[in-house]
């Protein structure tokens, strides 16, 4: 874990650095930062050879979470705000986990896909709750007790997802070297054998899916807190594949790459989109093969598994 | 019951499309014994491991551990509840190397539960070295499985399977793909590893010399059922055995 531990505390100091030279740029990054957490949440899948094309419904489910409480008036915090939407998206995850975590490679995915869809459309038409396709407002919470004005907010908004990510990233590093992560990992290697080994494949993969649901609901929460805004579009299907895309730009091979892609990202969305609008998704996509071609490390986990007949 | 079934296998039937894979299957085994299973290519050999160990179920008939019903069970409860196996194939994490795949037997059976301190920081780990050292594979501990020879592989299969401390193994063809001049010695520790646990051990092997130095028991499978069942003595010099399974 060592370099892991040097390249993250490394990344951390030059994004500080990053939001004082450039205090522009501090909303961007958090929002880096943020979606970087629901990137952790896919590579954990990539690790027992999974991925989801769904995780946009628990992206949207921890902003949601956020904008209700919020516009229920209740005054929670951001400390408090962060973690709820985490903990909704995790308790959804475990319900849809019990169907979903019995498939696996591209059923599980498609699984993922269609739920997330559904949760997609009832966003979508239940105005009366949702605001259905033009979202919701999210008024500017407390942060740690103390009410900010704007700059201040944004500042420590950025200091607070930091936190939140530097926290995530050591605890899912822990988790990948446990017995349980090396169980997961067991999932993509020899499925069969880890059965033989008296350990349930499934219920390993359905831990797996419950913690990448709950830093999937930290990330929408902070989009939600920072940017003012939730909409349906937090659960579509191209949100997620945007995020497995992040995870693949990234390399699924440590817990630093799902921010390292998921900054990039950013970036090139940011400047493409300024610099050549009609063709940033022309840029990305570019990127991507150069990634496949020159460093296929996160896409080489995706191998199709087969069964291999004792 | 008799004294001491560990397995009794009562009547299996299972056919896979025409093919009568089991067809009223029996067999029953005490506790300490070694029997071993032979057969022509076809005969289901792997069949019946499958049937006892959870990986097929059978259309009709009982398995009997210790004198619980396991029939359907899920192969990892029947893992859990004692009994080990290892694969004609080598089922194996190939990526990770053979000290790795030791430690994920150990934490499977010590708890694989806990998601804080590292495998390879297993408390227990020493164990896992101890016991490929037993079976002659202390020097590869550090190699990726990927890169070993399959006579190895399958070592490593059955070194897996004895992690778990299991009180019955099942080993589909332990010496296929070992050269014939390592293969007793390659016995001679698997038995003694077997006889420090008392484990009951039955064994598929196409070795006739491996079957009657070791076995307590050997059972002629034909057709998806047992043919012939006695001492390795008896079975060997049996007219019908020599003829259509050794090919003498
Ligand atoms: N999953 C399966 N699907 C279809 N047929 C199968 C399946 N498993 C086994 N069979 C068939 O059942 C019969 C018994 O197979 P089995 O693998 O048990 O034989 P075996 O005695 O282990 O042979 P070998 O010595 O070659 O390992 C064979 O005819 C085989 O083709
Ligand atoms: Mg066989």
């Amino acid at each position: 874990m060592r370099p892991e531990v040097i390249m993250g505390a490394g990344a951390a100091l030059a994004l500080c650095v990053a939001t004082i030279i450039a205090p522009w740029a501090t909303v961007m990054l958090t929002i880096a930062l943020a979606v970087g957490l629901t990137v952790l949440g896919i590579v954990i899948l990539l690790r027992a050879g999974q991925i989801s094309f769904g995780h946009g419904l628990y992206y949207a489910a921890g902003a949601y979470t956020v904008a209700f409480l919020v516009n229920a008036r209740l005054s929670l915090d951001t400390l408090v705000l962060i973690p709820l939407g985490g903990f909704v998206a995790m308790v959804i995850a475990i319900a849809f986990g019990f169907f979903a975590v019995r498939y696996r490679d591209i059923f599980f995915a498609m699984i993922n896909l269609a739920i997330s869809m559904v949760a997609f459309s009832l966003l979508e038409k239940l105005y009366h709750l949702t605001g259905g396709g033009d979202g919701m407002n999210v008024a500017r919470p407390t942060l740690g007790g103390v009410r900010l004005g704007r700059v201040a907010f944004e500042t420590w908004m950025f200091y607070t997802t930091l936190a939140v990510a530097a926290v995530s990233a050591f605890l899912v590093a822990r988790y990948l070297a446990s017995p349980l992560g090396k169980a997961l990992e067991a999932i993509k290697s020899n499925e069969t054998r880890l059965e033989y080994l008296g350990v349930s494949g499934n219920s390993a993969l359905h831990i797996a899916y419950a913690v990448s649901a709950a830093l999937a609901g930290m990330s929408g929460a902070i989009i939600a807190i920072v940017t003012g805004h939730v909409a349906p579009e937090f659960a579509y299907w191209v949100r997620s594949g945007e995020f497995v895309f992040i995870s693949i730009l990234g390399g699924s091979g440590n817990v630093v790459g799902a921010f390292a892609g998921s900054i990039v990202f950013e970036v090139i969305r940011n400047y493409a989109a300024a610099f050549a609008a009609s063709y940033w998704q022309t840029i990305l996509g570019l990127s991507l093969i150069a990634i496949i071609m020159f460093a296929p490390d996160g896409l080489t986990q995706l191998r199709l598994r087969r069964k291999v007949r004792p | 019951m008799t004294e001491s079934l560990v397995l009794e296998a009562r009547n299996l039937r299972l056919s896979f499309g025409g093919v009568k894979a089991a067809d009223d299957a029996s067999l029953a085994v005490k506790k300490g014994e070694k029997v071993a299973i032979i057969g022509p290519n076809g005969a289901g050999k792997t069949t019946f491991v499958n049937l006892c160990t959870g990986y097929l179920v059978p259309q009709s008939g009982a398995v009997m551990f210790e004198g619980r019903d396991i029939t359907g069970v899920a192969p990892r409860r029947i893992a859990r509840g004692g009994i080990g196996r290892s694969f004609q194939l080598p089922q194996l994490f190939l990526d990770n190397t053979v000290i790795e795949n030791m430690l994920l037997a150990l934490a499977a059976r010590e708890g694989i539960w806990q998601a804080w301190t590292p495998l390879e920081r297993h408390p227990k780990r020493d164990e896992m070295f101890d016991l490929l050292g037993v079976i002659g594979l202390a020097e590869v501990a550090q190699r990726p499985v990927r890169e070993l020879p399959e006579g190895m592989r399958k070592l490593i299969d059955i070194a897996m399977a004895l992690a778990l401390k299991p009180r019955l193994i099942f080993m589909d063809e332990p010496t296929s793909g070992v050269s014939s001049k390592e293969k007793f010695a390659i016995m001679d520790t698997l038995i003694k590893a077997l006889k420090y646990n008392e484990t009951t051990a039955i064994f598929v092997e196409h070795d006739m010399d491996v079957v009657s130095r070791y076995a307590d028991k050997v059972a002629v499978w034909s057709g998806g059922r047992i043919s012939l069942e006695g001492t390795p003595e008896q079975v060997l010099n049996d007219p019908d055995v020599r003829k259509n399974v050794i090919g003498v």
